[in-house]
């Protein structure tokens, strides 16, 4: 073992560390942190105190990412999964978020919009808000799979109708749910300091991972995102395949649904959710996910969403200025993007080897 | 394969066929009481009621007016987009109501529109918001005035006589009238009385970015005594924000709250004394318009041609259920 083949060896991990699909997600979160520690290190602070509950309560940036950043998380799985098998995004999902919410809002409140007892258990209403964004992927899955329309128009349709179907299914009223146990989902429940989303978020990537470690689920869905044609000639169902990761898309939303309205405990429609299909793509994308379909990493998608909350946490801690809040987070969101496209990662990974071209040759 | 095809084309001419449908319906397409009876017709274009709060009151409102009760055939159409809106305009036109009644999802692009109503006789009246059009092209508008509602909440600030004006100031989506008018107010008194902004960004009217934007001020351990929310979910997002930081809020507590728009969940809010001030965004413009009309069919003329209305202000301390009754939407 002599020095050169040692750092040869490092050499090569640092460019095989380059070709790592999670290693976009992780260096950019590695950014966004050293840049704050560096501008002002009490980012990082987390205190522990009451809320006006007295119950026990952790806060802090830190605490508030993992917070605000799980529905997002939890979106990014089921995106994820449509990207490849389906090769296009479902721009629905804010809408489908706003359908899902109403509808528990609907069961627990019955008929008045605000009783001051909830008229049926939480779980009976989140099963139903389950049924309900299933359907709504399952209407997606069918216009994509059996009709073969493109995603971004198949999902158009609800994306443009959700929130007044969202609104419908309420009467249009704003209901708002006074039983406090309703709010553990989106706040905390009493004597567990950290925020229940983070652990709801948790359980749903634990889930994914069994699913994806003890069924075929991953391989088939990447093989039709690669070639459908093939799959099918191997003996797959390239079109119920498709379906199936619209509904699983559509349980996900049924859970960031629960999460959104439990946090103030009612809705609004018009901005509930706003914009978060684009989020969500845009997690896949920093996820180095190719948007085009195929090979996936839903642990990179998760970072990625994170990621995106990471950024939105700094740019209202630096007190970015109203009217230039999005130019900043374009700016940052393209130079990530840009860094995690697959090309620039080959470029990078082949300059490390010209660097050292005497090594690499040693190699061989 | 051609099966397929076959299926997916009549898939969407099912679908063109639904939408086409719809349109019809909200068009309304009662032609039957043109002229010859005593009703008044009128044409209703306004924004969707799913858009918010304030305008579901305002379509309630409006439509609770114009009933054939009192006298009104009206057909009503909503819609956001600009293009849309006109359409519906032209078709009212070629039905010759009496009176269009007009809340522009834009400002721009009304002129050509409305030239062809004043040709065939349909008079224009202008509600909630105002178009770049020239004023001899309709006959009244009924708006709001923001700035007024914005110098309202600030000149009651002022009179509360804080010892010191440390204030989060969370703005609706930048460049909105709403937006304008509220933080205009704010950032000219709060420059010449020099109060401290301690955070000024935008929310975009969501309760949960309110919310996030506060949390981080919190976290940042920057002190703050006024929460200037420009509508009532801002505000509520805020007040989680205390909520979960145990910092009180509310008439005589640590943080003083205002909000706007007046729902009622707002109001009532005030009524138990959690938030100190809701100002009034007025959406119940149907008796103003009624007055308008009246006149016009007497054939008087009309003192002025934009006519602002009365918007209030409610204190915690002084409100009352009859208040939250009247005036929450």
């Amino acid at each position: 073992m002599n020095p050169t083949s040692k750092s040869n060896t490092a050499g090569s991990i640092i460019t095989a560390m380059f070709r790592k699909q999670i290693f976009i997600p992780l260096a950019a979160l590695l950014i966004l942190a050293v840049f704050n520690f560096i501008m002002d290190p009490s980012f990082f602070k987390v205190t522990f105190g009451h809320n006006s509950n007295g119950d026990p309560i952790l806060s802090g940036n830190i605490i508030s990412i993992i917070d605000y950043g799980s529905e997002l998380a939890i979106l990014a799985i089921g995106m994820t999964l449509v990207t490849a098998a389906s090769r296009g995004q479902d721009i629905s999902v804010g809408a489908a978020i706003a359908i899902g919410g109403s509808v528990v809002l609907r069961v627990l409140c019955g008929t008045n919009s605000r009783p001051d007892e909830i008229q049926a258990p939480i779980i009976v209403a989140f099963l139903v808000c389950c049924l309900v964004t299933m359907a709504c992927g399952a209407f997606n899955g069918i216009l994509v799979s059996v009709f073969k329309i493109q995603p971004m128009v198949a999902t158009l349709i609800l994306f443009t109708a959700g929130r007044s179907i969202a609104a419908w299914i309420n009467n249009n009223e704003l209901p708002e749910v006074r039983d406090k146990t309703f709010s553990y989902f989106g706040g905390l429940i009493p004597g567990i300091p950290i925020p229940t989303p983070f652990f709801i978020a948790i359980a749903c990537f634990i889930l994914i991972f069994l699913v994806l470690k003890f069924t075929t689920l991953g391989l088939y869905v990447q093989s039709v995102g690669i070639n459908e044609q093939t799959s099918r000639l191997n003996g797959l169902n390239p079109a119920f395949i498709k379906f199936i990761t619209y509904v699983i898309l559509g349980l996900c939303v049924a859970v960031a649904g629960l999460i959104k309205v439990s946090r103030l405990r009612t809705i609004n429609y018009s901005v509930v959710a706003k914009d978060i299909e684009m989020d969500a793509i845009l997690a896949v994308a920093l996820g180095g996910n190719a948007l085009g379909g195929g090979k996936f990493n839903i642990s990179a998608s998760i970072l990625g969403a994170y990621v995106i909350q990471f950024l939105t946490t700094t740019l209202y801690k630096f007190q970015v200025q109203s009217d230039a809040l999005p130019a900043y987070k374009a700016v940052v969101v393209i130079a990530l993007v840009v860094l995690s496209a697959p090309i620039v990662r080959e470029k990078i990974a082949s300059l490390f080897k010209r660097i050292r071209p005497e090594r690499a040759e040693l190699k061989t | 394969m051609k099966m397929k095809k076959v299926l997916a084309m009549a898939a969407s001419m099912v679908l063109c066929g639904a939408v086409f449908a719809s349109c019809g319906s909200e068009g309304g397409s009662s032609n039957e009481s043109k002229k010859g009876d005593k009703l008044i017709t009128v044409g209703i274009i306004n924004n969707d009621p799913n858009e918010s709060g304030y305008r579901t009151a305002n379509v309630n409102d409006l439509k609770a007016t114009f009933t054939k009760e009192n006298g009104y055939d009206a057909k009503f159409s909503y819609s956001l987009k600009n293009e849309e809106q006109i359409n519906f305009a032209q078709k009212y036109i070629q039905d010759e109501v009496d009176y269009l009644l007009l809340s522009a999802a834009d400002t721009a692009g009304w002129d050509s529109v409305l030239k062809d109503a004043k040709d065939a006789g349909v008079r224009v009246i202008l509600f909630d918001r105002t178009i770049d059009a020239d004023e001899s092209l309709y006959e009244a508008s009924v708006v709001s005035d923001m700035d007024k509602e914005g110098e309202q909440a600030v000149e009651w600030l002022k009179n509360q006589n804080l010892t010191s004006y440390d204030i989060v100031h969370l703005q609706g989506v930048m460049g909105s009238a709403a937006q304008e008018g509220r933080s205009g107010a704010l950032t000219k008194t709060a420059a010449e009385l020099k109060w401290n902004i301690v955070a000024e960004q935008t929310a975009e009217w969501s309760s949960e970015k309110a919310q996030q934007i506060v949390q981080s001020v919190i976290d940042a351990d920057k002190k703050f005594n006024v929460i200037y929310a420009e509508n009532d979910d801002m505000a509520k997002g805020a007040v989680a924000a205390l909520d979960k930081a145990n910092i009180s809020h509310g008439v005589g507590k640590d943080v003083v709250v205002i909000g706007f728009d007046c729902n009622k969940w707002a109001l009532e809010e005030l009524k138990a004394g959690n938030w100190n001030y809701d100002g009034q965004c007025n959406p119940f413009q149907s008796s103003y318009i009624v007055d308008i009309i009246d006149k016009l069919e007497k054939g008087e003329t009309l003192p002025q041609k934009t006519i602002i209305m009365d918007e209030k202000g409610f204190d915690a301390t002084t409100i009352t259920d009859a208040d939250v009754e009247q005036y929450g939407i």
